[in-house]
């Protein structure tokens, strides 16, 4: 019933970011010997559109259905991983992240030690993508209409710019006017009006 | 500010508070609490007949006290809506026999006595907060005897005494005498950068308010003599340090030092202000008429209930937190929300109008894409497991499962309103939740994988996504060193952590087991770590009971700012792990093997 496995692993040395301190090619030889590891393979910037083509190419090439980068931390590349797999075809959710580079290679600078936790780092993002299974994301509509919370300076601003984008704004104020601090001050820097 | 009153597309809703705010990106539902004027903004016409007869007399919080206002008043002459108001706490009342001044001679009869709050309720995609800042409390100083000395004011109420709006029409006096002074010190650095007394941080904004305040008094009397005292003077902005050498050049003095004593003359009240002169070392007594402290800004203190609602981060310096300190400045980490102005931090206007454009483009390329596509992390029920006991509806901070106990029919999830943080998982004890891409599965394998090889070394550590794993990336982009022996399984929230995955990784070898959540303010799914603390106490006391040392299991609360405490805490853990024996993790081992149902 189940499909094949195949999952493929995407190093990445970040310059010399994970480089520095982590052995990658020692990790990416190491990484082919994961239970479900069909390919792996060290870039040097994983994000860059040359790394980005990489993961695409051999999601068609090797017939990847699991995706697994090492490199930097899912709250900054992600959404730029999970976009790369849906551009080859494959379900974004079935992509894995494993951070090697803020957890890893920042805050340790023994190479022995960096590159033991980087595998064990990989082994458990592989684990994981082994049970990864497919989602279909809820898309929902936006309303269009926007709060602006406060009437200072700021949110006068912010309401002014999205009004006159044709948006209907709520804007909310505490005191009885809007104004906010700018309403006490008498003259302003650097132009002394 | 009157562009604001009259757009078509603004709906303005003064003086009011928000109540709630519910929903997500793209749809928040708003409740908004517009509070009684008791006067009707649209049939008055602003004629001023009401406040003339008004007799109470109230410091004027417009003017900081300085000036006084009516109990009907309208805030400033410009003021938006230009409507006035009554302080109902103030006024004398609706009895007739009391006052009912007011009411008497409004023609066109526009006061109500009667009126209530009113609640408004609206429905947006997007959500910008400005809630701006406010200025700090200049008696954490004392050695400056802002209490006792008249003659010593803030910046702030020297913005007031030399605006066209006070009594004198912008003639700054001197309080004692009222007479002009004839020399007058800046302090710089009041409640700024320091870390015992006020705030650590740099307010951005009061070196060159300082300079702009020696321009106006120079341009206006060249007479008076002005000097500034102050650490360094900050002057980055364009156009700045030439206003800065400007002011030099009309002759105000820039003295390197920061005061530490003012003491007054008693009989000219004027100050006497002892500082070290850290140019020539030495220690210098100057005397002036008067002095101005310059005061840092804090973030508002309302803040916080806007931080709550949208659930929303606090940097260590108090100030909004957004996403990413370079990269994305203006989102904050709830989706649809961003920030402008000087909730993030403290700026001065031009930057706050900047940042305030960009959050409203930010906002504007959600609303123009017109649809947003949610996470698939939701939690699904599996019905023929489910025993309809109704703890994952108790756990849920959204409301978002419903279940009917006596007909005991299975629990049922709103999948457009979870927002995965999967305490309902963690809480159900029939394995009758499955929460998509964090499943129990995926999580218990993370935990072999972790353990395969020397178990004993090694620290399983739980972090949640916004939180805990954030102060552990803003470790690692600060370079932070710290013990490589932990392994971080990330989750939505701490909320997540089931009891069996604690159990499992103590049942594999873990010398140490970490739980590490937001602290209860920031929890980023209202109050779900709530549950993570009542889960992980509870495991303690079972820990106990088995002959296991509870210490072993780990909880920490560390924000996304908390590099530090993320440092700090991966040291203690190993220390810990230390004291862990080869023996102790047989031993619970064996324990946990014995006794199957844990």
């Amino acid at each position: 019933m189940a499909e094949e496995l195949r999952i493929g692993v995407f190093v990445c040395e970040c310059g010399i970011n994970i480089a520095g301190t982590v052995d990658c090619d020692g990790l990416t030889e190491w990484a082919k010997t994961l239970p479900d590891v069909v390919f792996a393979i060290k870039n040097r910037y994983t994000c860059a559109e040359p790394g980005q083509q990489e993961i695409k190419q051999y999601i068609k090439e090797e017939n990847l259905n699991r995706v697994v980068v090492a490199s930097c931390t899912p709250r900054m590349h992600e959404p730029t991983f999970r976009r790369c797999c849906a551009d080859a075809g494959l379900n974004p959710y079935l992509f894995e992240m494993a951070n090697i580079r803020e957890q890893c290679s920042w805050v340790h600078s023994d190479r022995k030690q960096a590159t033991q936790k980087a595998k064990d780092i990989v082994k458990i993002a592989v684990a994981k993508a082994r049970l990864l299974e497919s989602q279909k994301e809820l898309e929902v509509p936006v309303t269009q209409a926007a709060l602006v919370v406060g009437g200072g300076i700021a949110g006068i601003q912010s309401s002014l710019d999205l009004a006159d984008a044709g948006y209907q704004v709520w804007l909310v104020e505490k005191e009885p006017t809007i104004g906010g601090l700018m309403s006490y001050i008498n003259k302003t820097f650097p132009t002394m009006d | 500010m009157m562009d604001v009153g009259r757009h078509p597309k603004i709906n303005l809703l003064a003086y009011s508070e928000i109540e709630e705010i519910t929903g997500y990106i793209g749809n928040f539902h708003v409740k908004v609490r517009k509070k009684a004027r008791y006067v009707d903004e649209k049939a008055c016409t602003a004629c001023d007949e009401c406040v003339k007869v008004c007799p109470v007399v109230m410091p004027d919080e417009h003017q900081l006290g300085l000036s006084t206002r009516k109990a009907i008043y309208m805030p400033f002459a410009q003021a938006v809506p230009a409507s006035y108001l009554i302080n109902m706490e103030d006024c004398l009342g609706n009895n007739p026999i009391a006052c009912d001044k007011c009411a008497e001679v409004c023609d066109p009869k526009c006061i109500d006595f009667d009126q209530q709050d009113e609640f408004v309720e609206f429905d947006v995609g997007v959500a910008i907060v400005a809630t701006g800042m406010y200025v700090c409390d200049p008696t954490i100083l004392d050695e400056y005897r802002y209490t006792k000395y008249e003659n010593v004011i803030t910046s702030w109420e020297f913005e007031i005494l030399t605006g066209p709006g006070y009594v004198t029409k912008g003639e700054l006096l001197r309080p004692t005498d009222r007479k002009p002074p004839k020399n007058i010190a800046f302090i710089q650095c009041v409640g700024s950068r320091s870390e015992k007394r006020g705030n650590p941080y740099c307010s951005n904004i009061c070196c060159m308010n300082t300079v702009k305040d020696t321009l106006f008094l120079k341009e206006h009397h060249p007479e008076i003599d002005c000097s500034v005292f102050y650490m360094d003077i900050r002057s980055f902005g364009k156009g700045y340090e030439e206003l800065y050498k400007r002011s030099k050049a009309v002759g105000v003095k820039y003295i390197r030092g920061i005061p530490g004593d003012i003491v007054e003359d008693p009989k000219t009240k004027n100050l006497i202000v002892t500082v070290e002169n850290t140019t020539t070392g030495k220690i210098e007594k100057h005397e002036f008429e008067m002095v101005v402290l310059s005061i840092g800004v804090i973030p508002r203190p309302e803040t916080e209930q806007i931080q709550r609602a949208l659930t929303l981060s606090k940097a260590p310096c108090g100030f909004l937190m957004e996403t990413h300190y370079q990269l994305d400045p203006i989102d904050s980490p709830t989706g649809g929300v961003f920030l402008a102005g000087c909730c993030e931090s403290p700026k001065d206007i031009k930057s706050s109008v900047i940042q305030a454009s960009g959050a409203a483009s930010r906002a504007e390329t959600l609303l123009t894409t017109g649809k947003v596509k949610v996470e698939a992390i939701t939690s699904t029920i599996i019905p023929d497991m489910c025993k309809a006991c109704g703890i994952c509806a108790d756990a849920c901070p959204y409301g978002s499962i419903t279940v009917d106990r006596k007909a005991k029919t299975p629990a049922v999830v709103v999948e457009a309103a979870c927002k995965g943080c999967g305490t309902c998982g963690a809480e159900c004890r029939f394995d009758a939740i499955e929460m998509k891409h964090f499943t129990d599965r995926q999580i218990m394998a993370m935990i072999d994988a972790m353990f395969e090889e020397k178990p004993e070394e090694k620290i399983c550590i739980f972090a949640c996504n916004w939180c805990s794993y954030g102060g552990a990336d803003l470790a690692g982009l600060s370079r932070m060193q710290y013990p490589p022996n932990g392994r971080i399984i990330r989750t939505m929230c701490s909320g997540r952590v089931d009891e069996k995955f604690i159990w499992h990784a103590f049942k594999k070898g873990a010398p140490v087991v970490l739980v590490s959540g937001c602290h209860f303010a920031d929890c980023h799914y209202i109050n779900a770590n709530r549950w993570t603390q009542k889960r992980i106490e509870g495991m303690w006391n079972k820990l106990e009971r088995k002959g296991i040392r509870p210490k072993r299991l780990q909880l920490e609360w560390i924000s996304a700012a908390e590099a530090v405490k993320w440092t700090k805490v991966m040291h203690a853990v190993e220390d810990l792990r230390k004291t862990v024996t080869k023996e102790e993790i047989e031993e619970t081992k064996k324990i946990l093997s014995d006794k199957k149902k844990g």
